[in-house]
C-alpha cells in the first residue's frame, strides 16, 4: 500500500480499513484479517497495525472476541454512515483545491455537472 | 524481549568523538529507527551494543545487564559489513553459524533462505550485494534473539532486494519477543515500517520520539524530518 509519510500510518491504515467495508470487500460482521496477516498484506509494523485495530474498536466499527479474532461491525448503518463521511472528506478536499484555482461556487457546479454528464456519457 | 538503557554513553576514536554523551530509553517489543547520516554516530553505537567495541565513557545495559557474554547471547548484530566467506556455499555458512547458537532454527533458516529466493548451494563470492544483503537477514532472523541489530541493511543493494528485505521483516518481525534496531539513512524505505525514532546527528541526539506522534505534531515525513536535523 501506498502511504502518505506525513500523516501518521496508523490513521491511514483505519481509513483503508473502512474503505475496505464501504466497497464491500469486507461484508458486515465478516471477521477481518489477523493483525499479522493485515500487516504483512499491507507492509506496516505489525504493531502499528495492532494500534489500528485497537483505534477501530473504539470507535466501534470492528470488535475483537477473545481467541477469535477480529470482526467488522454487524451494523451495515454504521459501514453506511462512514460511506458518507468519506465522500464528504474527498468533496472538502475536491472543493478546497477548486478554491485554490479561484473559482466560485457557481462556476464550480456547473462544471461538476458538465463533467458529470462527460461520464455518463 | 529487550529494554535498552544507554546512559551518557561517549565514544572517542582518535581524534573524532563519535558519540557526545547519548541518553536514551528505547521501549521493548518495538522497532526503532536510528536515523542519521553517514557520520552521525549510528554505527558506533550498534557496535558498543554489540560489545564489539568498548565505549569511552558512559553505560549501556540491555534488559538490565551490563554489554558482555549474557547481552551478546540475545543480541543478533548485523554489521554494515559482512562477515561471511566468499568460498562456501550458502548452506555451508548457515551451517556454520549455527554452530554459534545454541538456539538456531535450521528449520527456519531453509524456511526463509527459500523466502529470500537464494539458492543453498550458490557460493556466496558469487551473490550480488543484495543477495549477501538477503543472506545477512536470514542469519538475523533463523534464531530466537531477543535484540536485533540492524546495520544500514538496506545501503547499496537493488530494490527488489529492498523490497523482500522489507517484506520478510514485517512477517518474522515478533513483537511480543523481540526489540529491533534498525540503523539507515534511507529513511523513506522504513517510513511504514519503524515505530520508534531517533535521529542522531554529530553525535547526539537531535530529535525522538514515536513516528506518528512526530508526523501529527509536525506534519512531516521521517525523511523532512531528517533534512531538518541535518540543516
Amino acid at each position: 500500500m501506498n502511504f502518505d509519510p506525513t500523516r501518521p500510518i496508523y490513521l491511514q491504515i483505519m481509513e483503508e480499513v473502512k474503505k475496505r467495508a464501504v466497497r464491500g470487500n469486507y461484508a458486515a460482521g465478516e471477521q477481518l484479517p489477523s493483525v499479522r496477516d493485515m500487516a504483512t498484506q499491507m507492509g506496516v509494523n505489525p504493531n502499528t497495525m495492532s494500534r489500528a485495530y485497537q483505534e477501530l474498536e473504539r470507535e466501534g466499527f470492528i470488535h475483537t472476541k477473545r481467541g477469535e479474532g477480529s470482526f467488522l461491525t454487524h451494523e451495515s448503518v454504521r459501514i453506511e454512515s462512514e460511506r458518507t463521511g468519506l465522500a464528504q472528506a474527498a468533496c472538502a478536499h475536491f472543493v478546497v483545491q477548486l478554491r485554490d484555482l479561484a473559482l466560485d461556487a457557481a462556476t464550480t457546479r456547473h462544471l461538476l455537472q458538465r463533467v458529470e454528464e462527460e461520464v455518463n456519457e | 524481549m529487550a529494554t535498552v538503557e544507554i546512559n551518557d554513553l561517549a565514544k572517542r576514536y582518535r581524534g573524532t568523538q563519535a558519540l557526545r554523551g547519548l541518553n536514551l530509553r528505547l521501549a521493548s517489543g518495538c522497532v526503532t529507527g536510528i536515523l542519521g547520516e553517514n557520520g552521525s554516530g549510528k554505527s558506533t553505537l550498534f557496535r558498543i551494543l554489540a560489545g564489539v567495541t568498548r565505549p569511552t565513557r558512559g553505560q549501556v545495559l540491555i534488559d538490565g545487564l551490563r554489554i558482555g557474554v549474557d547481552t551478546r547471547r540475545i543480541t543478533a548484530y548485523l554489521p554494515e559489513v559482512d562477515a561471511f566467506y566468499a568460498w562456501m556455499s550458502i548452506e555451508e555458512q548457515l551451517e556454520f553459524l549455527a554452530s554459534f547458537y545454541p538456539e538456531w532454527d535450521q528449520a527456519k533458516a531453509r524456511e526463509l533462505t527459500q523466502f529470500m529466493k537464494l539458492k543453498g548451494e550458490a557460493k556466496i563470492g558469487e551473490l550480488s550485494k543484495g543477495q549477501r544483503a538477503r543472506l545477512k537477514f536470514i542469519v538475523a532472523f533463523s534464531w530466537p534473539s531477543r535484540l536485533i541489530l540492524l546495520d544500514e541493511p538496506l545501503g547499496g543493494i537493488d530494490p527488489p532486494s529492498r523490497a523482500r528485505i522489507m517484506r520478510a521483516m514485517v512477517q518474522e518481525f515478533r513483537a511480543e519477543e523481540q526489540t529491533i534496531l534498525i540503523s539507515t539513512h534511507l529513511v523513506a524505505e522504513i517510513e511504514e515500517f519503524v515505530e520508534q525514532v531517533v535521529f542522531l546527528h554529530d553525535g547526539e541526539v537531535a530529535l525522538q520520539g514515536n513516528a506518528d506522534a512526530l508526523r501529527t505534531d509536525r506534519g512531516e515525513s521521517l525523511s523532512q524530518m531528517l533534512e531538518e536535523v541535518l540543516s
